[in-house]
């Protein structure tokens, strides 16, 4: 290839695979990622003032309940992120596409972010509503198994020297992952039912007033441009690093590039 | 057709023979790592026969994922895993084999030293059948799910812990059931349901992961 990878978008007819090349990728994750800040910073801030002033008081738990607007995104992108990451890898060994397996590769650690973060916010709702900052209910522990997955995939590629087998390792263990994730979180749930644990659920709870689910989905838009602008830029770096040897790379560093 | 099944198992199990005490280890540390339960527990029978299914689990979970790290590192190392995987036949049954040969050799000895047990936490006979059919059905699905953990982390420096790490969480499932069995007999009610479960995740990995196992051998040893 010896076009400017920056002018080549538009040289030839747009396919499914024209961004699947990595100088094409980066050209075009440069353009995506501001906007993908921009659109996080702007829903975030539309989300959080929807959610923490217009949305009304709830009538159970008062106050405390507007940690949902950030602990249903955040679990909502960790069991997402986790299939997104299985597919590309899956992509990425299959048909042998690089790009793929370093955009799986990226996802990791923003999906294991997520989970985190879901966990963490549950505890501290949970401590006010049931008295208890965790409870071995089906879905935190599921949740919990999840962050275990995540760990798992990031472990295994990052212990692996050989960029291609850590990517196709890293793929077949998040394949098995995803195939395993429903049984996990039904036989976590057989479980704590048949243990007569704390009955805590959560799909009783009234219906949702409107500004409530608008705030909530806003806040959910927002997760999803944070992932976005996090995974680009994180591609972006692992293109860099793997392509470092390609020569639009050492133009791009020559030119003292974005 | 099914030679290589037999000569691999047959080759397994005669090295496993000619290295008795090394043989031994998974069956020991079994033993030792349960009887340490008490010691930090307190020695009250209520609580141990209570605890009791939910050790004697996470031993035997622990004890074969410590034990399946060395099923393919000998192979890798002189050279006969890509020998094995060249050769025709297919790679299935290398690995079939292979996990056959790890159950007979460290899960089959907990089984037989499963009686010990329920006399060290004072299990009801009813309770320990429970647990020994629950055992018969679950390590084999521990040798498969290790095996696969054996195979994504073969040659790699710290193969061991990561094997761990990766392979638990899809353990769960085998644990939960394997376990609450047990529970089930002791609360009264009947544990042919979490057998079915466990003879299912049987079936299905003992079909699924294979191909997975296999898969990562390729990918370990290209």
């Amino acid at each position: 290839m010896t076009a400017d990878p920056r002018s080549a978008p538009h040289a030839m007819p747009l396919t499914l695979y024209t961004f699947s090349s990595p100088p094409r990728f980066y050209a075009l994750t440069g353009v995506l990622v501001p906007v993908c800040w921009a659109l996080c910073v702007a829903l975030t801030a539309a989300g959080l003032w929807m959610g923490f002033f217009v949305a009304p008081t709830d009538a159970t738990q008062g106050e405390v309940y507007r940690i949902i607007f950030i602990h249903v995104p955040a679990a909502w992108m960790s069991m997402l992120l986790y299939l997104v990451m299985a597919f590309w890898a899956g992509i990425g060994w299959a048909f042998n596409a690089r790009l793929a397996s370093m955009v799986a590769r990226a996802i990791a650690p923003t999906g294991a972010m997520f989970t985190f973060l879901a966990l963490w916010t549950g505890a501290l709702w949970g401590r006010p509503t049931w008295g208890t900052y965790w409870v071995w209910d089906a879905r935190l522990t599921s949740e919990l198994i999840l962050l275990f997955l995540y760990l798992g995939y990031i472990a295994l590629t990052e212990a692996i020297d050989d960029v291609r087998r850590a990517d196709q390792a890293g793929a077949l263990l998040a394949i098995v992952g995803s195939v395993n994730i429903p049984i996990i979180y039904f036989s976590v749930k057989w479980w704590n039912t048949l243990h007569q644990g704390a009955t805590v659920s959560l799909t009783a709870a009234p219906k949702m007033a409107s500004t409530m689910l608008t705030a909530m989905l806003l806040m959910t838009f927002a997760c999803w441009a944070y992932a976005f602008a996090v995974v680009f830029t994180r591609t972006r770096a692992v293109v860099l690093e793997r392509e470092r040897g390609a020569a639009w790379v050492s133009e791009l560093a020559a030119g003292g590039a974005r | 057709m099914n030679s290589v099944f037999a000569a691999v198992l047959a080759r397994d199990l005669r090295l496993a023979a000619r290295r008795r005490i090394e043989s031994l280890l998974p069956v020991a540390f079994f033993l030792v790592a349960i009887s340490l339960f008490p010691l930090g527990v307190g020695p009250e029978p209520q609580t141990l026969r209570q605890i009791a299914p939910g050790i004697v689990w996470v031993c035997a979970l622990l004890a074969a994922m410590l034990s399946v790290n060395t099923l393919y590192a000998g192979d890798l190392a002189d050279g006969s895993l890509e020998q094995m995987l060249l050769a025709p036949g297919s790679a299935l049954q290398l690995v079939w084999a292979k996990a056959a040969a790890h159950w007979l050799v460290s899960g089959l000895p907990l089984i037989v030293a499963a009686p010990v047990i329920g006399l060290l936490f004072d299990l009801s006979s009813p309770a320990l059948a429970t647990l020994v059919v629950g055992l018969l059905l679950g390590t084999p699905i521990l040798s498969l799910l290790g095996s696969l953990g054996a195979a994504l982390t073969l040659g790699l420096r710290s193969g061991g812990m990561l094997l761990i790490l990766i392979v638990l969480p899809l353990a769960t499932p085998t644990l939960i059931f394997g376990a609450g069995a047990v529970d089930a007999v002791g609360s009264g009610l009947s544990a042919s349901g979490h057998h079915s479960l466990l003879g299912a995740l049987l079936i299905a990995s003992a079909l699924g992961v294979p191909w997975a196992t296999a898969a990562a051998l390729r990918i370990s040893t290209e």
